[in-house]
Parts: C-alpha cells; structure tokens; sequence
C-alpha cells in the first residue's frame, strides 16, 4: 500500500457488478458464478481464494474475454469490458493472463516468445523486439537464458518468463491463474520474491487466483475469499503490511491473525463444496 | 581401425551393432539346426543361413537389374510419398481450422479411409491408363489418410492457451496459423510423414506383385522378390527382404533427420 505514486494507482482498476456465469451445455445449466461483485483498485494486488472447481477461473476468463458473462458487468477503468450489450470482452494485450499450466511457446527460446507480442503488434520492429525482450529477461534474472527453450529451463524460470511476456506489452492488469500451483515451496518463494520486486517495478494491478492461503497474504493487498460453486463474494480481507515485504513478516502476529481469519472463511467454504461433492457423487 | 573404434565407442551404437549380430547368429543356427541335429524344426531348416544370403548379394550387387529394382520402387515410393505430403498436409490442416470444409470434407474421407490401400488396386488397375499411374496412385492413398489424420488431430490438440495467449498478445489469424498452428502441429506432421512412409513401403511391395511390376528392370524390390519365388532362388528372397528393410530404415532416418532440423526445440528429448 505504501511506496506507489498516485500515478500509477490510477490505472488498471477493474470493476466486477453482479457478474453471473451460466454454463448451459446441453441443458445442464451450470451457474458458475452468481451475482459477484468486487471493486479492484488501479496497481492492487487482489488475490482470488476459493474452493477447487468454484468458478474463479470462470471469472478470470470473463476479464480477459475468454469466455461470455451471462448477466452483470465488467469495467476497466470505467471502460466497459463486457456486459449486457456485449456479453464477451475482445482479448487484448492490457489484460495479459498467465496460465495455470504455462503457456510459453515450447518451438520459440525464451527471448522470442517475450518479443511475440510487439512483434505482431507490430508496435516494433522484429530486431527491436528481441533487443527489448531480452533486456527485459535479464532484469528478470534471466539473461543466462535467453537461448534457451521453455522445455530446456526448469518450471519457475519458465514462469518468470511467462510473466516478463505479459510485461513487455504494458498491460493495465495481470491475470495470473494459480501460476505457483504445482511447484515447491522453495521454488515458491523465489517466485513470490520475484514478482513481488516485479510488482513494486511496474506497480501494475494483479488479479491473483490461489489455494495457498499464506501465499495470498503474503503478496496480497486485498484477499477476496469466494464462496463454493456458484462463486460469489463471500469475504474481503485487507492486507495492511507494508510494503515490500519479506519472508520474516509471515511469522510476525499480525500474519498469523489475517491467516486464520482468512482460513476460517475458506474452511467453511471448503466443507460445504466437499459436501456437495459427496452429494453429486451419491 | 580407429574409425572402428570411435564408431564402437557410442553405447547405442555398441547395442545396435550387438543386437545385429545376435541376430544373424540365431538366424544362422536356426538355418543350420536340421543339418546338425537331423531334426526338421517347423521347416526352418529351409530358410538359408546368412552366409548364403551373404553370398547371393554379393551375387545381385554387380547386376545392373537389382539397382533398377532399388530405383523403380524408391522413386514410386517418393513421388506417393512427396504427394501425399503435399496434399495432405494442408487438407488436413483446413480440417482443423475450417469448421465448414470439415462439415463437408470430414464424412467421405472418413468413409473412404478405412479401406485398405490394397483394396483399391484392382480399381486402380482398371482406371488408370498404365501400371506405373495405378501403382502411384495406389501408393499415395497409403501415406495420404495417415498423414491427413495426424495434421488433424495435431493441429486439433495444441493447447488452447498457446491460441489464448498468442491472441490477447494481438495474433492476426494469420499470425496465429503460422506461428502458432503450424509449430504446434510439427511433431505431427512428422509422425504422419514416418508412419506414412512405412505404409508406402508396404503398398509397394505388394503392388509390385500384385501388377507384376512391367518391363525389365521396372519391376521394383517388390518384383524382384516376387521373381525370385517363382525362379526358386530362396536366397534371393531373402535378399530382397533385407533390402527393403534398409530402404525403409534409409526412408525413416531421413525423416527423422528433417525433423531434427526442423523442430530445434525436440532435440533436447
């Protein structure tokens, strides 16, 4: 919350009204998400936590005009995106989304799949792309691998790689979707650190999906904790750590406290979609 | 000696060249097992040991008729091949972008692929003008369905956020097709292109047989096998046999080769 010039706090704020998601194939008519509403300030890092399968990634597809919105509205800094007379938002380059399982283009190296976005908007040229692209990479730590295939590095570089990609095209908001799932816990706090000196660079706001609750506090200003399917607003917790942080705050009292109220809200919502799920198997 | 040794050094080689040789030496007791022993095991006592076979490809090598064989088949393997190729690989993947051309496209070729290149050789006989065109034809329906069903679910499997990503990043189509699509459908082609290859090799051989093969030294390995059966020279067979396969090995590895050079991202595997 501190260290953010008034600038830069202006951009990137997102605007979710009574968004509801509809799934209807074949008739089934799965309500993904039912009537949410949350207010994401411009250069905030809002972290999504909520049960597995409830909707989150639904809602993230919606912001970043991958899939239609049934009812509601989505603004970008009072722009809208989507909404009643527009169901789906255009994909675009100001709203770059970092994928669950990564997306890097394993048949480009590194630089050039950071350059890819310039390059086909054709905003610079291929040569300057790639000057940039690597620029970029090594800032990111990564100048040793510029050459290199995604599948030749290991899964957190990747990751970082990923997300310098969505950086170089300045996007107003970066959507990640549980980005760290899959990797170790030390790999993990190389990746927190690093997007953290990421975020204090760019100051871009972060709409962040996760399970990991301390994961969530720790790079959070906000924690929406959201309900089982369908998803709604359930709980909004403030994140009032300064700024940057470091590991040792996750051990101070006022973590412990923001942790366990955040986990008694998800605990709640964890029990009931276990049940449902019990339920739809019986 | 030393090209030997460095050749030898290689652990891969080392098995391939050992597992050749293990080969050759069952091959050999097996040939010889009713001469040692008096006992006919299941007819193999008349399949000729190795050095026969030895001895008549040194035979066949000077003969300018063995290396017209080599020639006929492998340019009917090619020019099959090389069509299939060229038509397929962009029908198939007009399948998997075009929603309309598979509408119209997807049922006949599905009902037309599952019957086996060799069920149209009669046809093709008939409807082509001359045996060369019918073996051709018949040759390019074998690598044509295979590599057609591999561009299409090639192209159909790559991961959706590669196209999500490179489309919030401003991809055209255009840019999506061939910096996306096409990389991404690479590894397939080249699946098709091997399996395909190997299917044309088959076809063929047994067009060959089928259509007697035609004048001298047109015939193909296909002929030459088939007119060493009815000349009764079991070792020729053999020869022919083994020359196949290493058209088929010189074939694949080629493809192989392509793909390294290709696909700079698949030489880490």
């Amino acid at each position: 919350m501190v260290n953010k010039s008034p600038k830069r706090k202006k951009i990137g704020a997102l605007s979710i009204k009574n968004v509801t998601k509809i799934y209807d194939p074949s008739g089934v008519n799965v309500k993904a998400v039912d009537d949410c509403s949350m207010e994401i300030a411009g250069g905030e890092v809002c972290m999504i936590v909520g049960p597995s399968g409830c909707g989150k990634t639904t809602l993230l597809n919606a912001i970043a005009g991958f899939h239609s919105i049934t009812e509601g509205s989505i603004h970008l800094d009072g722009e809208l995106l989507c909404g009643p007379t527009k169901p789906k938002a255009e994909q675009s380059a100001e709203r770059m989304v970092v994928f669950q399982h990564g997306a890097l283009f394993p048949w480009k190296t590194l630089q050039e799949n950071v350059a890819y976005g310039p390059t086909v908007q054709r905003v610079l040229s291929k040569n300057e792309a790639m000057d940039k692209a690597g620029q970029m990479l090594a800032e990111a730590g990564l100048g040793q691998f510029v050459k290199k295939y995604p599948g030749e590095v290991s899964s957190g570089m990747a990751r970082r790689a990923e997300i310098v990609r969505a950086l170089i095209n300045n996007p107003k908001v970066l959507l990640l979707d549980e980005p760290y799932r899959a990797m170790d816990a030390l790999t993990k706090q190389i990746m927190h650190e690093s997007l953290l000196e990421t975020y204090d660079r760019t100051g871009v706001t972060i709409f962040f999906i996760t399970h990991d609750l301390e994961e969530a506090i720790f790079l959070g200003d906000k924690v929406h904790v959201v309900t089982t399917r369908p998803c709604q607003l359930k709980k909004t917790v403030e994140v009032k750590i300064p700024r940057p942080r470091s590991y040792a705050t996750q051990s101070s009292e006022g973590f412990r406290k923001l942790l366990e109220e955040v986990n008694d809200a998800v605990h709640e919502e964890a029990v009931k979609a276990f049940q449902a799920g019990e339920r739809e198997m019986a | 000696m030393s090209a030997v040794g460095n050749f030898l050094k290689n652990t891969t080689t080392r098995r391939g060249v050992g597992a050749i040789v293990c080969f050759v030496i069952i091959w050999h007791i097996g040939a010889m097992i009713d001469d040692w022993t008096g006992v006919d095991v299941l007819g193999i006592g008349l399949v000729p040991p190795p050095g026969d076979v030895f001895a008549a490809f040194l035979g066949v090598i000077p003969k300018v008729g063995y290396w017209m064989s080599w020639v006929s088949s492998f340019s009917r393997v090619l020019a099959g091949f090389l069509v299939a190729m060229i038509i397929g690989i962009p029908f198939g993947l007009l399948l998997a972008v075009n929603r309309y051309f598979r509408g119209v496209f997807f049922p006949p070729f599905e009902i037309l692929r599952p019957i086996p290149p060799l069920a149209w050789v009669p046809a093709s006989l008939i409807f082509w003008p001359t045996n060369e065109m019918s073996i051709a034809f018949v040759t390019f329906l074998g690598a044509f369905f295979t590599i057609v069903i591999n561009v299409l679910g090639g192209a159909r499997s790559i991961d959706i956020s590669y196209l999500r990503a490179a489309q919030s990043m401003g991809a055209s189509q255009m840019d999506l097709f061939w910096k996306i699509v096409l990389p991404g459908t690479l590894p397939s082609i080249f699946t098709g292109a091997a399996v395909g290859m190997g299917i044309t090799w088959e076809v063929v051989l047994a067009a060959e047989m089928i259509s007697g093969g035609g004048t001298q030294g047109g015939g193909g390995l296909g002929f030459f096998i088939w007119n060493s059966y009815m000349g009764g020279s079991l070792e020729q067979i053999v020869v022919g046999m083994i020359s196949i396969g290493i058209a088929g090995y010189i074939c694949s590895s080629t493809i192989r080769k392509i793909g390294y050079f290709f696909m700079p991202w698949r030489r880490l595997f």
